[in-house]
């Protein structure tokens, strides 16, 4: 059963889909992350940007990835919005625990059966020059389908730490996640830095979404399953961190590809869900986290 | 005065459902009711965490699964009734919420949230890779011949309480729906209930003035969970066919968190609300156009309800009674 070529195959896979995961959960850990925004539809976002991406490469043969950088600015301009009823509704009245989460858990639903109503519940997959390319290094098999979304994954990721790390705006979001109090105090409104930052999040999400659709073929309803993977890649990474979300998110796709490999593919659904229940209750600061980040 | 004639209303409403099975014919009313009452059943259980004490449960379908899947094992096992199945369910169900709380509810709520559904997702994959209650391609669950309780027969053509399964089950499910409403209504009026409530408004403050704030939250945990494990261990015998798919939707859990929601969430009445107007909207969408427009019934009117009306149907009420009078 056992045999070295397979766990080689194995890790490399795992490392593209740990990038692919990073794709999915870098959003998400600027909105969970450093605004404290629990974006429970934050796959559903991303399975709507996949379906976009689907509707325009199956119509006019355009490259997913190009369609998912297009559409970006309309999915920023939607996170704004999202985030001022979000903001109006539930943050300034103190409901965000309990009304907020639901008022995501609905948007998620909806988004799910509109566009159940509009594609059915079939898989649907995307064609373009590189999907069906496989580069073959001597033992090691390197499937274009999941090379092509880790690069673009990767540059995404290493962009996002970059901008909010080195620019103006992005220490800004940083500093509205450590002390919001205080902005308010120097004069700046946390609310204005944390609308744009969240509609950065919701960005994310159309290219995310257009990585998706390459690596697999989708259906409405399979945003549910990346739950797990994106809240326990953000936990897991220590909230807010860039860098520990792509550690996290690498950590993850290879276990996860291990699993596969040498138990079966049935059991990797509980990987994701079952390291975030450990991290939860052994480790919740998560691996790069700082202390006492997680009691309210 | 209030309390005896709440009881009377409970007593009735229980004679109400067995008389009902007896004189109504038309086999959809029992199919449609007890849909119905489990959504209640559920949004009433979800309400004593979510409602109560503001903790938001996402894995309502998990405890419910397992509800159900314990069901199956003791059947497998021992050939075991229908009432050993619910009390088993209620108590495995229970003790999982327990442990989900043990781990979780001592970080922020919005963990305790995460958490449970990692576990929907974690118990669901283990149903499926365990063969021996069905796997994924799920279980047939064949409902006894002729069952009887210390000699009466429950089931049969004639001359048994009931006629068949499906007024039997709505008798159950209406009986279980009294009893959980009993309960709540004790729960609000009781030190446990104000107890949760003060956590809910400022945990901190309430856990200085000296109460107990982990352990109201998790005896609130285990009774939510083992209600709906109890709601689950009736459900291979409604379907008579069980898979996991079916067993832990997370539409399940949507209903459980939004019919309260809608309703209510400061009381018992809420969740009764909610899952009346709701439910039945539900059974109308899904007879006359389809079953996957129900759950965008279900996703618009929480949205809408979060964001225009906080306090649901009885928040509604209550402004509309101000104004009034």
């Amino acid at each position: 059963m056992f045999s070295f070529e397979l766990l080689i195959n194995a890790i490399v896979i795992g490392i593209l889909l740990g990038g692919f995961y990073a794709a999915l959960s870098i959003g998400l850990s600027i909105s969970f992350g450093l605004l404290d925004i629990v974006n429970i539809a934050h796959p559903a976002f991303i399975i709507l940007g996949a379906f976009i991406c689907f509707v325009f490469n199956s119509h006019y043969g355009i490259d997913p990835i190009l369609m998912g950088i297009i559409f970006s600015p309309v999915f920023f301009i939607f996170g704004l919005l999202i985030y001022r009823i979000y903001y109006e509704r539930f943050e300034k009245t103190g409901a965000e625990a309990l009304r907020g989460l639901a008022f995501f858990f609905g948007l998620m639903f909806i988004i799910e059966v509109i566009l159940i109503m509009f594609f059915g519940v079939d898989f649907q997959m995307v064609q373009a020059g590189y999907t069906d390319f496989k580069a073959t290094f001597g033992v090691v098999d390197i499937p274009f389908r999941m090379f092509v979304p880790f690069v673009f994954a990767m540059l995404m990721a290493i962009g996002l730490q970059w901008f909010s790390s080195r620019t103006f705006f992005g220490r800004a979001m940083q500093a509205v996640a450590q002390d919001s109090l205080a902005l308010r105090l120097m004069g700046i409104d946390p609310a204005k830095i944390k609308t744009i930052a969240f509609g950065i999040s919701i960005a994310t999400c159309s290219i995310a979404g257009a990585l998706l659709v390459i690596v697999i073929p989708i259906e409405p309803s399979v945003g549910r399953l990346y739950i797990g993977q994106v809240f326990a890649i953000v936990v897991l990474g220590g909230l807010g961190s860039q860098s520990g979300t792509l550690i996290a998110a690498m950590l993850l796709g290879l276990v996860e590809s291990l699993i596969t490999t040498f138990f079966g593919p049935s059991w990797s659904p509980a990987v994701a869900f079952g390291a975030l229940i450990l991290v939860l209750a052994f480790k919740p600061t998560g691996i790069l986290g700082r202390v006492g980040d997680t009691r309210g | 005065m209030r309390n005896n004639r709440f009881y009377l209303v409970i007593g009735v409403l229980f004679c109400l459902s067995y008389l009902a099975t007896s004189f109504v014919d038309n086999q959809y009313y029992f199919f449609a009711g007890y849909a119905i009452l489990q959504l209640m059943v559920m949004a009433l259980a979800w309400n004593i965490l979510g409602g109560y004490a503001g903790y938001v449960n996402f894995g309502s379908a998990a405890f419910f699964g397992l509800g159900a899947y314990s069901a199956i094992v003791v059947l497998q096992l021992f050939d075991a009734t229908l009432f050993t199945q619910i009390i088993v369910a209620g108590c495995f169900s229970g003790l999982v919420g327990f442990g989900t709380g043990y781990l979780t509810l001592r970080l922020r709520g919005v963990y305790f949230a995460i958490a449970t559904l990692a576990l929907l997702v974690v118990s669901e994959t283990l149903i499926v890779n365990w063969d021996y209650v069905g796997g994924a391609a799920g279980a047939y669950v064949l409902p006894k011949r002729n069952p009887d309780i210390l000699g009466v027969l429950v089931v049969g053509k004639s001359g048994a309480l009931f006629g068949n399964y499906k007024e039997l089950l709505f008798f159950l499910m209406c009986t279980i729906a009294l009893i959980t409403i009993v309960i709540c209504r004790f729960i609000e009026n009781s030190k446990f209930g104000r107890g949760l409530a003060a956590l809910r408004d400022n945990e901190e403050a309430a856990e200085s003035m000296g109460v107990p704030t982990l352990k109201l939250k998790l005896i609130a945990t285990s009774l939510s969970a083992s209600i709906m494990g109890i709601t689950g261990g009736t459900f291979p015998y409604y379907m008579t066919f069980i898979d996991p798919i079916s067993a832990f939707n997370l539409d399940i859990s949507v209903n459980a968190l939004a019919m309260p929601l809608i309703g209510g969430t400061g009381s018992w009445l809420g969740p009764v609300l909610g899952a009346l107007v709701l439910g039945s909207l539900q059974q109308v969408v899904t007879v006359t156009i389809s079953s996957s427009i129900n759950l965008l019934v279900v996703g618009l009117f929480l949205v809408a309800f979060v964001i225009f009306a906080p306090g649901g149907f009885l928040g509604l009420i209550q402004k509309y009674w101000k104004r009034g009078g």
